[in-house]
């Protein structure tokens, strides 16, 4: 092929460019680029999505870096629920773009694939969204912080409280992917450990709009709890659809092992008083979270309330953040700064004190929620009642369970 | 035993949507032959119609059955006026391209708007509660659901095949230049048969909105199957896109009972085996 002069001199003039910024990346060294990958479009782009996007622009303004000289940037794009999709964004990004920091990533499946690339580049992804425990289990990077929950916190919480408070036996209704397979997997331990047995399950496509076949299912098993692992709109077409079945009327338990404060919303309290859920974070714990929340939802469009995977993306850079500035300046390799931020004790305003262990976990305490009747709530998004406080080591998995590769010397 | 009766049920209800879109659809193809893929956008207009009606008028299900076909309808047709018309006589592509860009910025808009988790949306108070079947505990409203959808299928098919209006119709198709010289005015009639067949998803769309979350992606997913069940029953057939839309209802009820994991493909695998075995579809005839 030959090439015509014109898109030679752009060739040309693209290279210049990327020399010029490098130059003066060496000069100044304290320009930092942030990608929020997200779905943004589709069942999960309300508990992360453009929600997260706000919540990096406000870390980036809270963590007055800029005052200091840093140069910071906050781009987004769309990983619609694809493994192959998110990974050709982070390439791009990190390849291209100069992307220094990946957060977010809700989608285990894509956050799996994602974490991988960011090993191999060197560079650093901070997970919010995503559920799986894998991320610092079996397929832990050095490169990658799990910072907001993970499907062990799920198991422990719910499954936990509610088999020893008479649940003991379990069906599960799973999506059929990482996620879903993780959460469904680390259930099953936490029920059986308190006593419980579980007597079988079923796997729904993601994005499953009729649930009814597989509730049947779930009916047929006469297992006292059927739990959801699943998330966002499939988790509340779940709900919605098995109180239709008159299947919580008839004695079965639902267990919503992942649920937001959208979700919540999306179902209204009539459907979701009383679910049973855990969470690392709600708005309304205490004056800073409701000052972030406060902030948050008026300058989101949708007005919806932080949910705990906006929380975590904002927290994360914000320690993210305080890594750097330790560190004066050269935050490009990712490895180092990841080292950075597990050395510091973890202290934001809205998980508290806490830590990152070797494997890349961030432990902080996570609640038992509980989902108030319409005649408890005061107004609009007041919506959760405390049940019980999961002290932070044993809402994550114990690091010698953990079967990391980082932790064996 | 028990458990596969349920299923079957379970399909059938899941089969009234399909039967109704697909319906929609088939009308729409074979009166304007126009591939209608913002159908699904339609659809969820549908169901927000329905949801708006309740929040800001105070108007419940009963109305919403009624008004939002109507209103939404009289949207489809000033979208057959300003944009559709224009392609008539053109490639389907034209018309594939256009509505499906009209379902990516209507769908868009309305997720600028109300984000993706939706909202709810509650089954009227007369339809509330289940009978106790025996082998399954079936909800009212999806009883209403099956015999409603049947009754607007059957009531459109009549409409189409065997009244007066239906032949106008039909004959429109044929030759549109002979049925003009008896005085009968085309391009209205084009309006209103696409408003009908835009009547009948916004439709679908107020019967869903109690069982499904009103959310701005709600007809993303199903157009993809309802497409296959137009397909697979023969592109513009009427009575075939009705018996295909509950078979593949039942068909994929009984996939999600025995191999759960392939209940979102069956229908394209299916779809696949008849274009293989008779490329017009069941009931379709060669062109």
């Amino acid at each position: 092929m030959k090439m015509k002069p014109k898109s030679i001199a752009s060739l040309l003039l693209g290279t210049t460019l990327t020399f010029a910024v490098a130059g003066a990346a060496m000069a100044d060294d304290k320009v930092v680029k942030i990608g929020a990958l997200s779905d943004q479009s589709g069942l999960y782009a309300d508990l992360g999505g453009p929600g997260s996007t706000l919540a990096a622009q406000m870390a980036v303004e809270d963590s007055g870096l800029k005052a200091k000289g840093w140069t910071i940037e906050v781009i987004s794009g769309d990983h619609l629920n694809k493994p192959d999709v998110g990974v050709t964004v982070a390439r791009q990004w990190l390849d291209v773009e100069k992307v220094d920091v990946i957060v977010d990533v809700p989608n285990s499946g894509v956050a799996l694939a994602v974490s991988n690339l960011v090993k191999e580049k060197n560079s650093i992804l901070l997970d919010s969204g995503a559920g799986t425990s894998d991320l610092t289990n079996a397929q832990c990077t050095p490169n990658t912080i799990h910072w907001t929950y993970d499907t062990y916190t799920l198991a422990h919480g719910t499954g936990s409280a509610l088999t020893k408070s008479g649940g003991d036996s379990w069906f599960f209704l799973t999506a059929d992917y990482a996620f879903g397979a993780a959460l469904e997997r680390d259930t099953t331990a936490a029920v059986q450990a308190a006593g419980g047995k579980v007597l079988g399950g079923v796997k729904a496509p993601i994005s499953t709009s009729d649930f009814s076949s597989f509730l049947l299912q779930a009916q047929a098993s006469k297992a006292k709890i059927i739990g959801l692992a699943n998330a966002g709109a499939d988790t509340t077409n779940a709900i919605k659809q098995a109180a239709e079945f008159g299947i919580t009327g008839g004695g079965q338990k639902l267990a919503a092992l992942l649920l937001f404060i959208t979700d919540v919303n999306s179902l209204g309290l009539n459907t979701a008083q009383g679910l049973n859920f855990t969470e690392t974070f709600y708005w309304d714990m205490n004056d800073a979270s409701r000052a972030f929340a406060k902030r948050f939802q008026e300058r989101m469009k949708n007005h919806n309330m932080p949910t705990m995977v906006h929380a975590g993306v904002y927290a994360s850079l914000l320690h993210y953040f305080k890594a750097l500035e330790a560190l004066g300046g050269n935050p490009h390799d990712g490895a180092k700064v990841v080292a950075k931020m597990k050395d510091m004790p973890t202290d934001d305003p809205l998980f508290g004190k806490g830590s990152i262990e070797p494997n890349g976990r961030t432990v902080h305490p996570a609640y038992l929620f509980e989902v108030k009747k319409p005649s408890e709530s005061k107004g609009p998004w007041d919506y959760y009642k405390l049940v019980a406080t999961i002290p932070a080591d044993e809402a994550f998995t114990p690091l010698d369970k953990s079967t990391c590769a980082l932790l064996k010397k | 035993m028990q458990a596969l009766y349920a299923q079957l049920l379970v399909g059938l209800i899941n089969g009234s949507f399909y039967a109704l879109l697909s319906l929609g659809l088939a009308v729409i193809f074979g009166m304007l032959n126009i591939i209608n893929f913002a159908h699904g956008a339609l659809y969820m207009m549908g169901a927000f119609c329905a949801y708006f009606l309740l929040h800001l008028t105070g108007l419940g299900y009963w109305p919403a059955l009624i008004i939002a076909p109507i209103v939404v309808g009289i949207f489809g047709m000033i979208l057959e006026r300003t944009m559709l018309q224009w392609l008539a006589g053109l490639d389907h592509l034209y018309g594939l391209l256009l509505t499906f860009g009209l379902a990516l910025i209507i769908q868009g808009v309305f997720q600028n708007y109300f984000g993706s988790s939706g909202l709810p949306y509650s089954i009227p108070d007369e339809l509330k509660g289940g009978i106790n079947l025996g082998f399954m505990y079936l909800p009212i409203y999806r009883a209403w659901v099956v015999i409603f959808s049947l009754i607007v299928c059957l009531g459109t098919w009549y409409l189409i095949e065997r009244t007066r209006l239906g032949a106008y119709l039909r004959a429109a198709t044929e030759n549109p230049t002979l049925v003009r010289a008896f005085g009968i005015n085309v391009p209205r009639m084009i309006t209103l048969t696409y408003g009908l067949g835009v009547g009948l998803a916004a439709l679908a769309g107020v019967l869903s909105a109690p069982i499904n979350q009103v959310r701005p992606l709600m007809g993303e997913n199903i157009i993809i199957v309802v497409f296959a069940v137009v397909v697979i029953g023969g592109m513009g057939s009427i009575m075939g896109s009705i018996i295909t839309g509950f078979a593949l209802g039942v068909v994929e009820g009984l996939t999600k009972y025995f191999y759960p994991e392939a209940s979102n493909t069956v229908v394209f695998v299916l779809m696949v085996l008849v274009l293989l075995v008779k490329p017009t579809g069941l009931t379709g005839r060669a062109a």
